[in-house]
């Protein structure tokens, strides 16, 4: 289940303090939605990334919940803050049990 | 039990009466928009929801939400089997109240976005995608 995944994020690596930068994310994940069938016609049980999260020195960022409409390989583009340098940690946590976690440290000036 | 096919009418008579219920009772969406509002108002407006008019394949369609000042934004595929899609939560350190993502839509169908404003009101928006080829397999 939690092989093959593996989270991708695109962080500039410097900022003006306090300003405003683009996150992107992509972590590949099947995202299983649970209403496919197989060609018995039995359902492929649900498989998901339920839930993405991303802090900056410990303050969030955006939570995000997801559900088996969310696309596969998820991608999630945002913007945050930047108050001072520092590491944007993301997180994601699967259905299995998993969390897969990544991190990018940004330089202000 | 023998069933005679008097019995049989009055199953199946009943059976339709329940499964109409539900049908009647709510539009899909409705409930998750109740427990996100709590019964409140929602006003139209004040949410931007960016969605492509018609997107040729249903398993990855490309939106964008945002809202001014708001803490949360919940996003509600209303003709998926499931009409759930994602809620977005922001953190004091969220710059723009907006995301983008991809979205699976099985097809043609309305897309609802709810905002919950910091000052506890809500407003929302709509946006039509036409699907070619819907993506919930099968």
């Amino acid at each position: 289940m939690a092989k093959d995944v593996k989270p991708r994020v695109k962080v500039p690596k410097t900022a003006a303090v306090g300003d405003a930068v683009t996150l992107k994310t992509l972590i590949s994940h099947k995202m299983e939605s649970g209403q496919r069938k197989d060609k018995e016609g039995n359902l492929i049980p649900r498989s998901i990334i339920n839930r993405f999260t991303c802090d900056f020195n410990g303050e969030n960022v955006i939570d995000v919940t997801m559900e088996p409409a969310i696309s596969t390989n998820p991608y999630f583009e945002f913007e945050a803050v930047v108050p001072e340098a520092g590491e944007f940690k993301f997180t994601w946590y699967d259905d299995d049990g998993s969390v897969y976690e990544t991190a990018k440290s940004i330089k202000v000036g | 039990m023998k069933l005679t096919r008097r019995d049989a009418i009055a199953l199946g008579a009943g059976a339709v009466v329940v499964a109409a219920l539900p049908v009647h009772a709510m539009a899909p969406g409705d409930e998750q928009i109740a427990a996100f509002t709590g019964g409140a108002d929602i006003a139209e407006g004040g949410v931007t929801l960016n969605a492509p008019e018609i997107a040729e394949n249903g398993n990855t369609v490309p939106i964008e939400v945002s809202a001014d000042g708001a803490a949360e934004i919940m996003v509600l595929a209303l003709g998926n089997p499931t009409p759930p899609v994602a809620t977005f939560k922001f953190g004091p350190l969220s710059a723009s109240r907006s995301a983008s993502t991809r979205i699976r839509l099985a097809q043609t169908q309305d897309i609802l976005a709810v905002a919950k404003m910091e000052d506890g009101s809500f407003a929302k928006a709509t946006a039509t995608v036409k699907v070619t080829i819907g993506g919930c397999g099968g």
